[in-house]
């Protein structure tokens, strides 16, 4: 075991088929990522970031090695029961924002809560709080194509946290964007993790992206090292 | 109801190929349809056959004539009710090139004929009328209309099979029992026939073309065939006897080929339909693998995912299918009218109704199928490094 943290990765291998080719991504990585910690992810294209994001967050799994995010070994589930764990304890934020075109900003950041009990007034009051905290209050009825990447990339933020999860994983979440977008959305990631305790796993290949993590560890040719 | 919203938005995303989509599988249901009812009409006649009623023709062959004086032969026999028989006079009416003119006329006993097919819905003063001058005739409804004919109008035609110019009297218009029944055929008194054949062509008087039999029990139908049969085996005109439906069954299976051609394209229509909904669901769901590896990211379970692809493809298929559905009616009827007598009872039947509706939803169940696996089958992973 890596640790007692909120994230524990321990001893995790993982490879891909490409046609003939067996690719192997990452060989028995161990991380640990303590409650209420901001950790950027770094390393070269093809580095298995972005694999080893995907196994914390609990949308691949290992070959090897075990996942426990908040004490619950996620390798474990079934993937009906995956499914309903990522509803409720993680949010995604991706490097392409991924809303749904034909969505409003107000649906978009409604979807994850489509899965809940929540009354329709409650889920309402639930969206447009997750829109004030990332600033489009004002563009709540815009679709996607009416809207800047950096507001599209905000409302994906408040899409991911609509659920309150505790847990954020972020691939990659200024890498389409200017550089003063970049601030805004690293600013409120940055907020999300101050104010609201969210332990955030981030992906980039942006060092001042980066700068706004507690820690950084570089992933290359398999091999975890803090930066 | 988020489930439909996102349908019908995604169903909206490309207007120009949604709307393809539906027009064509609107034109391969109305297709489906009409072709479907073309094959239903063909063999009306059957379906509306009379399960006490048999026909005596001749052994060798339909055209040729049985003697008269078989009639009293067959009223003998114990199971027999009554009796009565017609005889095909053909003729032209105007212009002979056109369908519209080309309507069956037969030479029928005024007197028992329509005791036998109460099917045909006429007045008793029309009847009388008919009954008591010897040039009356009697037509259908549909062809009253069509060519303006009223009671007293003199209709005349040349005879082909009885040559010379023969008028006749209109004096009864019938209507069918119901939609099944033609109201295209034209009656008039056999002894007219008879009288006029007797003077020119004497050889030939004294013949009808059918006759038909009204049973007491449907159950001695096969004896009454048989004794019928062997009362006039030795006879110089030897008769085959058969019930109502299998003597209809015959002049249908005269068309079997066209029938069949028909009944296998409705079929590769069924397939068109499957391909055109398959090729819009496919793309679709290919240029949404990302889309739904982020709802599968979020939550989202099987259903879900199964639900979005099938909705469209149903949504498609229905909109599509109830369209076709609503036009094959007019196209339908603008042929019925069109061809009045070609097909007498051309009416658009609840199974080819309940059938068009089953190949539309099939399709759509079967469009989504490939698609819908493809997209189960693609780890939210990979389906969120696609490039949309």
């Amino acid at each position: 075991m890596a640790g007692n943290g909120f994230v524990q990765v321990d001893k995790v291998s993982k490879s891909y088929q490409r046609d003939a080719i067996k690719v192997e991504v990452l060989t028995n990585i161990s991380l640990t990522v303590p409650e209420g910690e901001f950790l950027a992810l770094m390393g070269p294209s093809g580095s298995g970031k972005t694999t080893l994001l995907n196994l914390i967050a609990g949308i691949d799994r290992p070959d090897q090695g075990s996942v426990v995010v908040n004490k619950v070994d996620i390798d474990g589930l079934g993937e009906s029961a995956l499914a309903k764990w990522r509803a409720n304890n993680v949010g995604f934020i991706f490097q392409f924002y991924n809303l749904m075109p034909v969505l409003t900003a107000y649906e978009n950041v409604e979807l994850p809560l489509l899965l809940t009990r929540l009354s329709k007034k409650e889920k309402m009051e639930h969206v447009e709080t997750a829109l004030k905290l990332v600033g489009l209050a004002d563009r709540i009825h815009h679709y996607p194509r009416q809207l800047s990447g950096g507001q599209e990339q905000r409302v994906a933020i408040a899409r991911a946290l609509v659920t309150d999860p505790a847990l954020i994983v972020a691939d990659e979440p200024t890498g389409d964007l200017d550089k003063v977008s970049a601030e805004e959305i690293m600013t409120l990631l940055e907020r999300l993790n101050k104010e609201f305790k969210k332990t955030i796993v981030m992906v980039t290949h942006d060092p001042r992206a980066a700068e706004k993590a507690h820690k950084v560890m570089h992933l290359d040719k398999g091999e975890l090292t803090k930066g | 109801m988020f489930i439909f919203r996102l349908i019908l938005k995604n169903a909206l995303r490309h207007k120009l190929r949604t709307f393809l989509t539906i027009l064509g599988i609107c034109i391969a249901v109305t297709a489906f349809g009409f072709l479907r009812t073309i094959v239903t009409a063909w063999s009306a006649g059957v379906e509306m056959s009379s399960v006490t009623r048999m026909i005596t023709r001749h052994k060798v062959s339909f055209i040729m004539p049985l003697p008269k004086s078989y009639r009293e032969k067959i009223q003998t026999i114990a199971d027999v009710d009554q009796v009565t028989y017609a005889n095909w006079f053909g003729g032209l009416y105007k212009d002979p090139n056109d369908w519209k003119n080309f309507f069956p006329r037969m030479a029928v006993d005024p007197e028992t004929y329509f005791d036998i097919y109460p099917e045909f819905v006429l007045s008793e003063k029309e009847l009388a009328d008919f009954r008591k001058e010897r040039n009356a005739c009697i037509v259908g409804t549909k062809i009253a209309k069509e060519h303006g004919f009223k009671i007293g109008d003199i209709v005349s035609m040349d005879g082909d099979i009885y040559p010379g110019k023969w008028d006749f009297v209109v004096r009864g218009i019938y209507k069918g029992k119901d939609e099944t029944w033609d109201e295209t055929q034209m009656l008039f008194q056999w002894d007219y026939l008879n009288e006029r054949i007797t003077q020119q062509q004497p050889t030939r008087q004294g013949n009808v073309g059918w006759y038909v039999l009204r049973v007491k029990d449907q159950n001695a139908m096969p004896a009454v065939a048989r004794e019928v049969d062997e009362l006039f085996s030795n006879s110089r005109a030897g008769t085959k006897t058969e019930t109502e439906k299998e003597f209809q069954q015959s002049f249908v299976s005269m068309s079997s080929a066209i029938i069949t051609s028909l009944e296998a394209i409705s079929y590769i229509i069924i397939g068109i339909i499957l391909l055109i909904l398959a090729n819009t669901i496919a793309m679709a769901a290919r240029e949404r693998t990302r889309e739904y590896a982020v709802l599968k990211t979020l939550g989202f379970s099987s259903v879900h995912i199964v639900g979005l692809i099938a909705g469209e493809s149903l949504l498609l298929a229905c909109l599509g299918g109830a369209l076709g559905l609503v036009l094959t009616f007019p196209i339908s009827a603008g042929f019925a009218k069109l061809f009045p007598t070609f097909f007498p009872i051309f009416n658009v039947e609840d199974i080819t109704i309940i059938l068009a509706v089953s190949v539309a939803l099939l399709a759509g169940i079967i469009a989504a199928t490939f698609p819908t696996s493809a997209t189960l089958r693609t780890k939210i992973a990979d389906g969120l490094r696609q490039i949309g």
